[in-house]
């Protein structure tokens, strides 16, 4: 569970600032705006990786990150995926043990020894998925884990976060794809220049939003 | 050549335990130092990185006045005896070697530190975590930093002669003798031993590489 209070961060020529939000337990939320309206900013508030300006975050249970830049460490894939499990203490062949059955359905089972640099974006980017995913958080806080995949990895991806979100986890999702965000969210955010502007069930908010903004960026025009 | 090969070798052995000692001294506080301002969460110490790259290049005979000045019978460390010794020609080189492998850490490590930051941060590490990470994914780097401050000590040359003399059998070292037998007109032996140098760096930097690359 996350929960946050009148948060606002500044960076120059930027302010986000948000009232209230929370995530409750098991909840899948999706967060949808145009570039540049804060939705990474809010995510690492979220996860604790930047200090509001003002406000708090309370978080309860493991809270883990997936961040877009997809970053991989100078090992070997399999290295790579036990990643997030070593750094909670987990040994080494107990991690490995755990994570294999993960990498075998993303399709990097024959991989498993090869430099992690090697890889393509995208298989990177399935990676990054295994590795936070394998960690079994309570909320998994997600920046545009499916960009620049093929439809095929999209499914999959979405399949594995839908799993994790049946298992009980909660989800926060930032996503460009709106589609996405309302096949796979509960609830939905929308936020633009900072601000949260709607919030509220995912088809409600792209069926019957109750701002004309709302209607216009799910609808496909330019907002500002 | 006219010096005898056992004393060339015992030359070479003494600049390579000199050039060595002196890296590890200059590890010892540069590889900490170099992590810990490369790895601040935000953008700082920027006084810190002028003098550490400034200091890449400082005048060995500089460096070597100033422990002249200490160590010499008159100076504040004169007490301890060790000018014209093998300690004071390590002390010398360790602060030619210091801000190599001080600074290229700092490089190294402040090029990965926003993205291992963010990767250990958000799958719920500490900030222990992050800096243990960071050290590790830039051992290639760090060992190249370790092979740039290997190197700068042992082809010093003034800072060895200022404040070790030259001394036969004591503190004469591969730079010192070249020095010495180009003055006395013995170019083959020159030759000779600068040959020497260049193969005892060589391989001391492979063993370096090979071991930083097999990590």
């Amino acid at each position: 569970m996350i929960r946050a209070r009148g948060l606002v961060r500044r960076y120059p020529g930027f302010e986000l600032a948000v009232e209230a939000l929370e995530v409750p337990t098991g909840r899948f939320v999706t967060v949808i705006g145009p570039s540049g309206a804060g939705k990474s900013t809010l995510l690492r508030l979220l996860a604790g990786l930047e200090e509001p300006c003002a406000g708090a975050v309370e978080r309860r249970g493991r809270v883990v990150f997936l961040d877009q830049d997809r970053t991989v460490l100078e090992r070997s894939v399999l290295a790579n995926a036990t990643f997030g499990l070593e750094l909670a203490g987990v040994r080494r062949r107990e991690a490995e043990r755990r994570v294999r059955p993960w990498l075998e359905r993303v399709g990097l089972a024959d991989k498993l020894r090869q430099p992690a640099q090697l890889l393509s974006g995208g298989e990177r980017a399935r990676l990054a998925l295994v590795r936070a995913l394998a960690t079994e958080p309570d909320v998994l806080l997600l920046d545009e884990p499916t960009q620049a995949l093929d439809p095929g990895n999209v499914a999959l991806a979405e399949a594995l976060l839908r799993e994790a979100h049946a298992q009980g986890r909660a989800l926060v999702l930032v996503t460009h794809n709106l589609y996405q965000a309302r096949r796979l969210g509960e609830e939905t955010w929308f936020l633009l220049g900072g601000r949260l502007v709607e919030a509220g069930p995912s088809e409600q908010l792209f069926t019957r939003p109750e701002r004309e903004v709302t209607r216009a960026y799910v609808a496909g025009e330019m907002v500002y | 050549m006219t010096l005898p090969w056992a004393e060339v070798v015992e030359i070479a052995a003494r600049s390579l335990g000199v050039a060595a000692a002196a890296t590890f001294l200059a590890a010892l506080v540069g590889l900490p130092l170099g992590v810990w301002l490369g790895a601040r969460p935000r953008k700082g110490g920027l006084g810190a990185q002028v003098l550490l790259y400034a200091g890449m290049g400082l005048p060995p005979v500089v460096v070597g006045l100033v422990f002249y000045f200490l160590l010499s019978r008159s100076g504040p460390l004169g007490g301890l005896g060790l000018l014209f010794t093998p300690v004071a020609m390590v002390l010398a080189e360790a602060v030619l070697a210091f801000p190599m492998v001080a600074g290229f850490t700092l490089a190294a490590v402040r090029a990965r530190a926003d993205g291992v930051r963010r990767l250990v941060r958000g799958l719920g590490g500490s900030e222990r975590q992050v800096l243990t990470t960071l050290l590790w994914e830039s051992r290639r780097p760090i060992v190249a930093a370790l092979a740039a401050g290997f190197g700068a000590a042992i082809s010093e040359v003034g800072a060895a002669t200022i404040v070790g003399g030259d001394i036969r059998h004591h503190t004469r070292v591969l730079t010192t003798a070249v020095v010495l037998e180009t003055r006395k007109g013995e170019l083959e032996s020159a030759l000779a031993l600068g040959a020497v140098l260049l193969g005892v760096t060589l391989v001391a930097t492979a063993i370096l590489v090979v071991w930083g690359e097999r990590r």
